[in-house]
């Protein structure tokens, strides 16, 4: 089991393999592997620590574009641009949602910091959107009002 | 298995704008199905986005995800005739990646 999950983590460059694998065991050597422990985290508190980013400055040069008022929770268009010089990544967090930690994504070089994501938001809550530059964190908020929920039936 | 994705992609000078959707159902585990049993947690976790083999965007996401997730992304440096791959992975092991070249 464990041979074969190596040889297939290794094919596959940068990713998980087995789905049992994936559930149970957390790779450490995969640059890229899900990280199970900040998604898992259910407050706000609890994911921004585990992201090492319980410290941000607030920033005018992250732009969120989401709507206001959201009538379908399902899908919240949400639009970023980070305009930081050398912005490493963005981080997606919804603050009121079960799991706050919704999307992480790293810009390698060549892409722009530059995303745009539909999430789920389960009540009217602030998405917090951190960008990482320069080894430090920034943060900006907007706030998006939900009529209809969109976590569970 | 996953269906296929769907990719867009447009060229704005040397900037690439691309707009995937992906085909999955983002389960968050958190729904009842008509008999009132939870339907198991199944969604995206991992996607890559690469530009002729080397990877420019790593993303990991969670459940809160919408179902048939659409993203956009734009890359620089791109011109036409590159060949463009966004692959991902979900929590069962599931994987799936389609390629496009640049027009």
């Amino acid at each position: 089991m464990q041979i074969g999950r190596r040889k297939n983590l290794k094919r596959a460059g940068a990713t998980v393999a087995a789905a049992l694998a994936a559930g149970l065991v957390r790779p450490r050597d995969v640059r890229a592997a899900w990280n199970k422990d900040a998604f898992g985290q259910k407050t706000l508190a609890d994911a921004l620590k585990s992201l090492n980013a319980a410290t941000a400055a607030d920033s005018k040069d992250i732009l969120i574009d989401a709507p206001q008022i959201a009538e379908n929770g399902a899908v919240v268009p949400v639009e970023i641009t980070s305009n930081l010089p050398a912005t490493k990544s963005i981080v997606v967090l919804i603050e009121k949602n079960p799991f706050p930690l919704a999307a992480k994504f790293d810009f390698l070089e060549g892409a722009v910091p530059f995303v745009k994501v539909n999430v789920k938001v389960g009540e009217s809550s602030n998405v917090r959107v951190l960008a990482e530059a320069g080894g430090k964190y920034y943060v900006a908020l907007k706030e998006v009002k939900v009529t209809i929920g969109g976590c569970g039936g | 298995m996953a269906d296929p994705m769907k990719i867009r992609a447009g060229l704005k000078g040397d900037v690439a704008d691309v707009r995937v959707l992906m085909n999955h159902p983002m389960e968050t585990g958190q729904r009842k199905d008509s008999s009132g049993n939870l339907i198991p947690v199944h969604f995206i976790q991992e996607i890559t986005v690469k530009l002729n083999g080397k990877s420019v965007i790593e993303a990991q996401v969670s459940q809160a995800v919408s179902r048939n997730p659409v993203f956009s992304f734009r890359v620089k440096g791109a011109k036409a005739g590159d060949r463009l791959e966004i692959s991902w992975l979900d929590n069962k092991g599931d994987r799936n990646s389609t390629e496009t070249a640049l027009a």
